[in-house]
């Protein structure tokens, strides 16, 4: 008997196909299985925000998502934010703000970021702290982080209205 | 409020001239970090990897009996088993840089239990296996025969006579001194300084109080991991996340009774550390399960319940401070009794809260008392200023509250007692040039602690504290490149973007841009001895060898340069970037057209420096902070936060304020929030992200910074380290506020509701 799933999904615009045991989280998939390390593991269990991918529009902690549940769906990781020959905006406010120090937590952060500037291009900086008080940093103090946040949609709708 | 202020200032000294210190260029490694490139420990991967799980105790007292692991070897998939059975029986000990020295056979019974479990989570078997999940299962089969002994959890309760014992075979050390006595206590040291008695008999006002705190851990984001392959050389290769490469090369070496250079680390990107990634944990037992497997490759990785049980938080502590001064204001006597629980093996960080205690005053009269004290608990490491926190929450409570009594401003009261150069610390030594007094001006300028308090149940609070840095050994080698750029490599893993702070002191030398040097951390066959990203030791010391290394192109260049030209070495210099002849005007050439004429005229140019620098400074913080408090609930809101802090000379005045602003974030969740949870037997209630709650984004405001540069003699750039200074002066300054806020002083961390609650309650008992 097969003891895996096959799975049909799209990560960052590819087709992707890959063999997963039922038990094992997208997370897990994403790092093991399709080779995409840049979704990080901080605590498996939801609380960090370390995994963050998009799935279907939304954000999700993939650590709580099965690998099987890929299946038809649309995941944008870390790996596929930024656009072809060059940076996207909030990578380069991270950069230009000193936003990271270690750097384990960015991936989920950076995930994070642009989808609440994707939905809200001018959120203030209380509506930037609850929307990302679903990622841990334990190095920054997150002052960095919020400014960084900041200023790339202060450059993002300023890049708009040219 | 309107805020007219700037967040984030630098109090420059005197008149540099410096073009790339002190500048704000992109890190080296940001765009792989940014696009989740950068590989971090759980990232190796390899072509047939097996993957490694740890069997770890349920209980936090316990002799083993005995071990079965014969269910588990048979399950299909599993490749090796190992327990304490499999590592040979080493002596000595291995220096761990500001960490102090650890006995092997100590650190090799923290990895895997022998005899006895003494914490929850104390490993006790490994496995490996073709995946992690069979692993996980293997493990589940394991049999453990446990006599469930008593539980010592705290110092007071271990010192205690009748205490069940951690180490029937450790005496304590006393006054330097092995005695006969085994009980929990394995050091008591004291400090004296002038008669302690005599200046509370001058003091007008004298104050005492208890304080105890919980522990609390790092919380890297990142899990310990490594891989290892025990290779059929006899060679054993080595990848993790680590805070000192070297150190895990000896640590393992000496562990597993192989010479250093058999063993190469390779130190792969770090998701946090904060002290807790400088001890070994996995690294021995990933290389036992490879050679047993047959000499393939093991990785594993901890869970986060893992990492709060089985690796080393810092301590909780019991501690009695007391001070005595003068009406006016003059500090006369203080004398302060720490005990620190170490964990389940000696090595809290006691001494060094001794070093810090007492640090920021210019006291006549001292007297400290330390105890190392064994519990059942994980073996205690480093935390950023490890002990120095606990110490400034005692000592700055007590401060803060003969300022209220004498009604003098509490700033004030700490201006006239600061400590400056000269001064002689209760522990000994005397301060070469430090920025006490400046920080404390700054923060007494600062327009946070001018603005007014409003609002009912709102209080602000401030605090100062210490801590005294290292220096330790660092090497580094630049090669220049034809193209006028050079390759700076070096062995300090970069936790938070020091490849930068490097690569700018180098370039300062070279007179080219911080984008033109490419740095790059490599392991241990490929750089001299390098000590560990740690003790706010990495942009003075590693800077400090970049620095020599990037004087050792120059004289080669400037030498090459006379070389082509036919003149006297002596008589080419080098000024701004420009090689040229001190009398031939004619002469000249830049460092790019130089470099570019290298390879042809002599050879490649390879600058190498190593350095072993005595002059550390130590760096001051300081905090003012403004809470709410809810009357009904305890819960203590933090409206607003500024962090002053002498860095000597900010290298890059961004990754500063960073340490400043993440530092000062880790002291609030140590002062408002975080512990471990004990139950009566010694189990970890919250080992859980969701209930080990650090703080979030939504509970903090902007954090305000303000770097004083107050140069460190000792630097060539004057840099002093900042890393650790900041987590020092936070939970005091909340418990000032705090106190303010509700009218009782606070002495029990954390400050959570309920502890706030209670102590009101208790007040209005009286
Ligand atoms: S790893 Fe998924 S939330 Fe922490
Ligand atoms: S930068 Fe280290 S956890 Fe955020």
């Amino acid at each position: 008997m097969p003891t895996k799933t096959y799975v049909q999904t799209t990560i960052n615009g590819e087709n992707v196909e890959f063999l997963c045991e039922p038990r094992q989280s997208l997370l897990e998939c994403l790092r093991d299985v399709v080779q995409l390390t840049g979704s990080k593991e901080g605590c498996n269990d939801g609380n960090c925000g370390a995994c963050t991918v998009m799935m279907d529009g939304r954000i999700v902690d993939s650590c709580l998502v099965l690998g099987v549940e890929a299946q038809g769906a649309k995941i944008t990781t870390i790996e596929g934010i930024a656009p072809a020959g060059g940076l996207h905006p909030v990578q380069q406010a991270f950069l230009e703000n000193a936003a990271l120090q270690c750097g384990i937590c960015t991936p989920g952060f950076i995930v994070s970021s642009k989808a609440l500037l994707d939905k809200e291009p001018n959120p203030s900086e209380e509506r930037i702290r609850f929307w990302l008080a679903g990622n841990l940093c334990r190095c920054t103090g997150y002052d960095k982080i919020v400014r960084a946040v900041e200023d790339a949609s202060a450059k993002m709708s300023k890049g708009k209205k040219k | 409020m309107t805020t007219t202020y700037e967040h984030n200032v630098v109090l420059k000294s005197g008149d540099d001239k410096f073009k790339v210190i002190g500048t704000r260029p992109i890190r080296h490694d940001g765009a792989d970090k940014v696009t989740g490139r950068a590989l971090y420990g759980a990232d190796f991967q390899t072509a047939g990897l097996l993957h490694g799980k740890i069997l770890r105790s349920p209980h936090a007292h316990a002799r083993i009996k005995s071990i079965d692991t014969s269910a588990a070897e048979k399950l299909p998939g599993v490749r090796a088993v190992v327990t304490a059975k499999d590592m040979p029986q080493t002596t000595g000990d291995v220096s761990m840089g500001e960490a102090g020295a650890q006995n092997v056979a100590f650190l090799r019974g923290n990895v895997l239990a022998s005899g006895k479990a003494l914490y929850k989570g104390h490993a006790v078997a490994a496995v490996a296996a073709t995946s992690p999940h069979i692993a996980e299962e293997a493990i589940g089969l394991i049999k453990v025969d446990y006599e469930v002994l008593p539980a010592a959890l705290t110092a007071p309760e271990a010192m205690k006579k009748g205490a069940s014992i951690l180490h029937s075979d450790l005496k304590m050390t006393e006054f330097g001194q092995k005695t006969n006595q085994v009980n929990n206590i394995a050091t008591h040291f004291q400090h004296k300084k002038g008669d302690v008695e005599k200046g509370f008999k001058e003091a007008d006002v004298v104050i005492e109080r208890e304080f105890t705190t919980q522990t609390v851990h790092q919380g890297y984001i990142e899990p310990h991991n490594v891989a290892a392959l025990w290779n059929q050389d006899g060679r054993l290769l080595i990848w993790c996340s680590t805070q000192g490469s070297f150190f895990v090369r000896n640590a393992t070496a000496k562990v597993l009774d192989l010479p250093e250079s058999q063993i190469r680390v390779t130190p792969m990107e770090i998701g946090g550390g904060f002290g807790g990634k400088i001890n070994v944990y996995l690294e021995p037992v990933a290389a036992l399960l490879s050679k047993k497997a047959g000499h393939r490759h093991v990785k594993m990785v901890m869970t986060r319940q893992e990492v709060f049980e089985g690796t080393g938080p810092t301590p909780g502590s019991y501690m009695k401070v007391k001070i005595g001064a003068k009406k006016n204001g003059k500090i006369v006597a203080a004398q302060s009794y720490l005990a620190f629980e170490a964990g389940a093996f000696p090595g809290s960080p006691v001494g060094a809260a001794a070093m810090c205690v007492f640090a920021p005053y210019d006291i006549a009269n001292g007297l400290i008392d330390g105890y190392d004290v064994l519990v059942n608990k994980p073996k205690t490491a480093a935390y950023r200023a490890p002990g120095a926190t606990h110490a400034a929450f005692a000592v700055e409570t007590i401060v803060d509250e003969i300022a209220e009594k004498l009604k003098i401003d509490p700033l004030e009261l700490r201006l006239m007692n600061a400590a400056k150069e000269g001064v002689r610390r209760v522990d000994g030594p005397v301060f070469p040039r430090i920025g006490c007094v400046e920080v404390l001006e700054a923060m007494k300028n600062h327009p946070h602690y001018k603005a007014p308090i409003k609002g009912k149940n709102v209080a602000r609070g401030v605090a100062i504290g210490f801590w005294f840095n290292v220096g330790l050994q660092s090497s580094c080698t630049i090669a220049v490149n034809p193209d006028g750029t050079v390759n700076l490599t070096e062995g300090s893993t970069d936790i938070g973007g020091t490849r930068a702070s490097l690569a700018m002191q180098a370039a300062e030398v070279l007179g080219i841009r911080a984008e033109d040097v490419h740095p790059t951390v490599v392991d241990t066959d490929s750089i001299g001895f390098t000590a560990v990203t740690g003790g706010s030791r990495v942009a003075f010391a590693t800077g400090w060898a970049a620095y020599e290394a990037a004087q050792d192109v120059v004289k080669q260049m400037t030498a090459r340069a006379a070389k082509i030209w036919g003149v006297e070495a002596d008589s080419v210099e080098m000024v701004d970037g420009v090689f040229r002849s001190k009398t031939d005007t004619e002469l000249k050439l830049s460092f790019k057209d130089l470099s570019e004429q290298l390879n042809d005229t002599g050879g490649p140019v390879i600058g190498r420096a190593t350095v072993d620098p005595q002059g550390v400074g130590g760096s001051f913080a300081g905090n003012i902070v403004d809470v709410e408090v809810d009357p009904e609930t305890g819960k203590t809101q933090v409206l607003r936060f500024t962090v002053v802090q002498d860095a000597g000379k900010a290298v890059h005045p961004s990754y500063v304020e960073g340490q400043m602003q993440g530092g000062s974030v880790q002291g609030i969740g140590w002062g408002l929030n975080e512990e471990y949870f004990y139950g009566s037997s010694g189990q970890m209630a919250n080992p859980t992200f969701l209930d080990y709650r650090m703080p979030t984004t939504l509970d903090l405001p902007m954090i305000d910074t303000v770097i004083v540069e107050v140069a460190n003699p000792g630097h060539p750039y004057g840099v002093r380290g900042v890393g650790e200074a900041p987590i020092v002066p936070p939970p005091a300054a909340l418990a000032n506020a705090v106190g303010h806020a509700v009218g009782v002083r606070m002495t029990k961390l954390p400050m959570s509701p309920g502890t706030i609650m209670e102590a009101v309650w208790q007040s209005k008992k009286k």
